[in-house]
């Protein structure tokens, strides 16, 4: 029997759009982590959180989708900002164990804030992308997939246009590669702070209205996030660049697991990539290696 | 006894040790010889913690050897290293914070005791008679010599800097030290407390038969102290002999005045210390 | 008002429960225990199983997260693997039921000496992480390896029985769940008077000069993830006992992340702090189902009670973080200490 390439490609190319909302979750989560130096475990429900909120004001409140997804990014701004401030800054100092399991305790109170509301059904979010099929050569193409991962690479791109030039980019920059030095130049750092979890919030919420567009939307889509944090280990905590080239190739071999072995192994793919790069490259691909000192 | 004439107990030879481009210890060779208090001195960054984490394992040298009572322990892990009998303090006091100070020195037996899982889960037999008399012996040697009793039970991170110095040179004791190294034990200490310590030294020596390494910046105190003194400036050996022969070196001079000390030295060189020896 | 206690030994100072106040306490904990099957009902002897289980594998995963500093998302999976072991001897084997609960502890002791074996290389977040990946994976086997675990389904635990005498309800499993929980408790608390439960602490307040002192890190990580998966393999087995049957999703990582929230509510790193935290956890949801009922609601009460279970979980993790980083036991602590000086000093 002849191997099918075309099955091959399309395959492949749902894995690019999928990985593609992984890098641009995976920045969301490394710009928290290089700014404040948190391991957020809660970045799949902030990704939900910002997904039901585009859900319940275009279903409840009636707006027009456009208007939904604006109000839910920046409402998910505002609360990413009040979780900082509530419960990561309290804990500045602490050990980065403790912090982390904040995240953990956070990731369940979403959980349980979105099932309140929403219960635990799966939802679906209305209709707002184009659906004339894409072609990609012989390829299909499911045109949310595609929609989804232009969305994601423009994004992707503007952020990284953003922290280049812009100062706050700066701030943020200076931030992460010494947080005392950063303070000694005036630099603002729980504003730095209060801002990386913002914007982290809102990129995570886009990530989070395109998924759930793609997939639907239900109270167990936090699970993405695990995956994400897959992402984000195997490109390196502290590296942009990681987070990009380890989202697509996360986002591919998920793909190809689901399409020839079956969709339970696709989870099962991934962390058995984890398990390998824990053991063989603990910082990652693109990660900073820190050099202990008794 | 003549230090110097036995064979050494701690050799150290063309130790090379590098962090990437940064060369720390460029072929330092040096004897300890047994009995003998020997001191590392050397300005600031000159290496002497980066010598002391080699000579403990925990950093591995490019090239060179270290000897341990005639055995070559250069491939030897840390931990077997204690064993054999080096024991050390740290710089910046590496206490358990979660623990009493009793335990802290208690710990430092670990390497040589024997109290597998099943004793300890069950607490009986060899468990509790080992650890009934390691009590004991913790308590009768050491406690009482390092006179810390009235802390023993209290969480060492409530103690002031000086009695966490005391308590990690408990714990050094604890694991039956063949060579001692202590990493600055008086830094940080007022007079009262460093002629304490400088005290406890000179014991440990005597009373324990203890072989003494020691990286110390307080001149008067290492002067007064040493038997053997060597001088470490950027990784490299420029001095090695007893105090005197090393205070009159004009390469130590030197590298005291490169780095602006040396007035300080000179104070330090004439003010003894007033301890009975 | 109580004074401080006269030791007169090294012998009476190292022991558990020095003094003669708390001998007193035990003797009436004692007979607590004891009497309580008899005065409660099914209600109440349902939730101390359960609660017993808890705090075995709670007190486990504090052997290796309060004690050891090595994070783990993984305990209910490794209560799985005890869940299965048992449930397969039983239905496959029809083996003792001690042996089983010992077999159960001993398969999951081997699947966390697998997890731990990178501890050496990974370290703290990277650590808990590398946990998640074992729950997955884990998951994974449960749901597939159909010759075993009966795949999705499941297996069906036949009621335990001993000498005859079958452990079908809960006021007979509490004599057989609770006298191996305290064995468990006790054996954890005696392991910290020895060198090993000292090597532990070394390696969690500061791994790298604990190494220099003469401790061989990963022998003692590997056998603190060593124990504590033994004890949520024991757990576990205890488990698929009580509930008699076992499914895949009978071990969520929603239930590792209970257990973490015990341990640290509790307090981390102390003996009295997992029993606490245990119990404590335990209680919460029930509590809940008694205010959710009392509460004049008109949505079907119990639609609510899973989501605010959800939260709450959440909430007691993060305020205690925040709140009381040291946990229940020092809440406790502090209520002892004050009828201790009562009442002279307020």
């Amino acid at each position: 029997m002849d191997f099918d390439w075309l099955f091959l490609a399309e395959i492949v190319l749902a894995g690019l759009g999928a990985g593609g909302l992984y890098a641009l979750t995976g920045l969301a989560f490394v710009m928290i982590y290089k700014a404040t130096r948190v391991v957020n475990l809660a970045i799949g429900e902030m990704l939900m959180i910002g997904a039901y909120l585009c859900f319940g004001l275009a279903t409840a409140m009636n707006m027009p989708m456009w208007l939904a997804i604006l109000v839910a990014v920046i409402g998910s701004g505002v609360a990413g900002a009040t979780l900082e401030r509530v419960a990561i800054r309290p804990m500045l100092g602490e050990s980065p164990i403790s912090v982390f399991m904040v995240t953990v305790g956070l990731a369940s109170i979403l959980v349980g804030v979105v099932e309140l509301i929403w219960t635990s059904e799966p939802r679906r979010l209305p209709e707002f992308m184009p659906s004339a099929p894409v072609m990609i050569g012989e390829a299909f193409v499911p045109p949310k997939v595609f929609y989804g991962f232009l969305v994601a690479a423009v994004l992707i791109g503007v952020a990284l246009a953003v922290f280049r030039f812009w100062r706050g980019g700066v701030a943020l920059r200076a931030t992460a590669s010494d947080q005392q030095a950063a303070y000694s130049m005036g630099i603002n750092v729980p504003k730095v702070f209060s801002l990386s979890w913002t914007v982290a919030a809102m990129i995570a919420a886009i990530a989070g209205v395109i998924v759930g567009a793609v997939g639907g939307i239900s109270s167990t889509m936090g699970v993405f996030g695990l995956s994400v944090l897959v992402v984000v280990i195997v490109g390196g905590l502290d590296s942009v660049l990681g987070a990009l080239v380890a989202g697509l190739f996360i986002g591919v071999v998920e793909s190809l697991a689901g399409g020839f072995l079956g969709g339970e192994f696709k989870l099962l793919a991934t962390f058995m990539i984890l398990i390998v790069v824990l053991l063989v490259r603990p910082y990652g691909l693109f990660g900073t290696h820190e050099i202990e000192r008794l | 006894m003549h230090p110097g004439k036995a064979s050494p107990i701690l050799e150290v030879e063309g130790l090379t040790l590098s962090f990437g481009g940064i060369k720390a210890l460029t072929d330092v060779g040096f004897e300890v010889a047994p009995g003998s208090i020997t001191t590392v001195i050397g300005p600031n960054g000159a290496g002497k913690t980066s010598l002391f984490n080699t000579i403990s394992g925990f950093y591995k040298p490019s090239t060179g050897r270290i000897r341990f009572q005639g055995e070559d322990i250069t491939a030897t892990r840390p931990p077997e290293r204690a064993r054999l009998g080096l024991a050390r303090s740290f710089q910046n006091i590496a206490l358990f914070r979660g623990m009493t100070v009793l335990d802290n020195i208690k710990l430092g037996r670990h390497a040589h005791l024997r109290t597998n899982v099943l004793d300890a889960l069950f607490y009986f037999g060899r468990a509790r008679h080992e650890e009934m008399k390691l009590r004991q012996e913790v308590e009768e040697r050491i406690i009482d010599f390092l006179e810390i009793d009235h802390i023993r039970h209290m969480p060492v991170s409530v103690l002031s800097y000086g009695l966490q110095k005391r308590v990690e040179m408990a714990r050094a004791l604890a694991m039956r030290p063949k060579v001692l190294m202590l990493d600055e034990p008086v830094a940080g200490m007022n007079r009262e407390e460093t002629e304490d310590m400088a005290r406890f030294i000179l014991d440990v020596r005597e009373e324990w038969g203890v072989t003494v390494l020691m990286v110390e910046h307080d001149m008067g105190m290492v002067m007064d102290l040493s038997d053997h003194v060597v001088v470490l400036n950027f990784g490299q050996v420029i001095a090695d002999g007893t105090p005197a022969e090393v205070q009159a070196n004009p390469e130590v001079i030197k590298a005291y005045l490169g780095s602006g000390d040396v007035s300080e030295l000179r104070q330090r060189l004439h003010q003894p210390l007033a301890v009975g020896a | 008002m109580r004074i401080g206690t006269a030791r007169s030994s090294y012998r009476h100072d190292e022991s558990l429960f020095d003094s003669r106040t708390q001998h007193g306490w035990l003797a009436v904990l004692a007979v607590a225990l004891l009497g309580f099957p008899f005065l409660a009902d099914e209600y109440w002897l349902y939730l101390a199983c359960l609660v017993a289980i808890n705090i075995a594998s709670t007190t486990g995963l504090n052997i290796l997260t309060g004690y050891t500093g090595l994070v783990s998302l993984g305990q209910a999976a490794f209560m799985g693997i005890g869940a299965y072991t048992v449930a397969a001897l039983e239905q496959k084997l029809g083996t003792p039921v001690l042996l089983n609960l010992l077999a159960g502890g001993f398969v999951a002791m081997l699947g966390g000496l697998v997890v731990g074996l990178p501890s050496l290389r990974v370290k703290g977040l990277y650590l808990a992480i590398a946990t998640i990946a074992a729950s997955v994976v884990l998951h994974f086997v449960f749901a597939n390896w159909h010759a075993v675990t009966g795949g999705h389904s499941g297996i069906t635990v036949a009621p335990a029985e001993i000498l005859g005498v079958s452990f079908d309800t809960s006021f007979r499993l509490y004599w057989l769940f609770v006298p191996i929980t305290i064995l468990m408790v006790l054996g954890a608390a005696n392991l910290f008077r020895t060198r090993i439960g000292r090597a532990f602490i070394a390696i969690r307040d500061r791994d790298i000069s604990a190494e220099v002192l003469g401790i061989p890190l990963l022998r003692y990580k590997l056998l603190s993830f060593g124990l504590s998966s033994f004890y949520a393999g024991v757990a576990g087995g205890m488990w698929a006992y009580f509930f008699r049957v076992v499914t895949p999703e009978s071990f969520p990582l929603i239930m590792s992340i209970f257990f973490l929230a015990a341990v640290i509510v509790g307090g981390m790193g102390t003996i009295l702090g997992a029993i606490l935290g245990a119990i404590f956890m335990t209680m919460v949801p029930e509590a809940l189902k008694l205010i959710v009922g009392w509460l004049p609601l008109s949505a079907d009460a119990t639609l609510i009670l899973s989501p605010v279970r959800t939260i709450v979980f959440g909430a007691l993790i993060v305020g205690f973080l925040v709140f009381e980083p040291l946990g229940l036991q020092e809440i406790w602590r502090r209520i002892r200490r004050f009828f201790h000086l009562w009442p002279f000093r307020a």
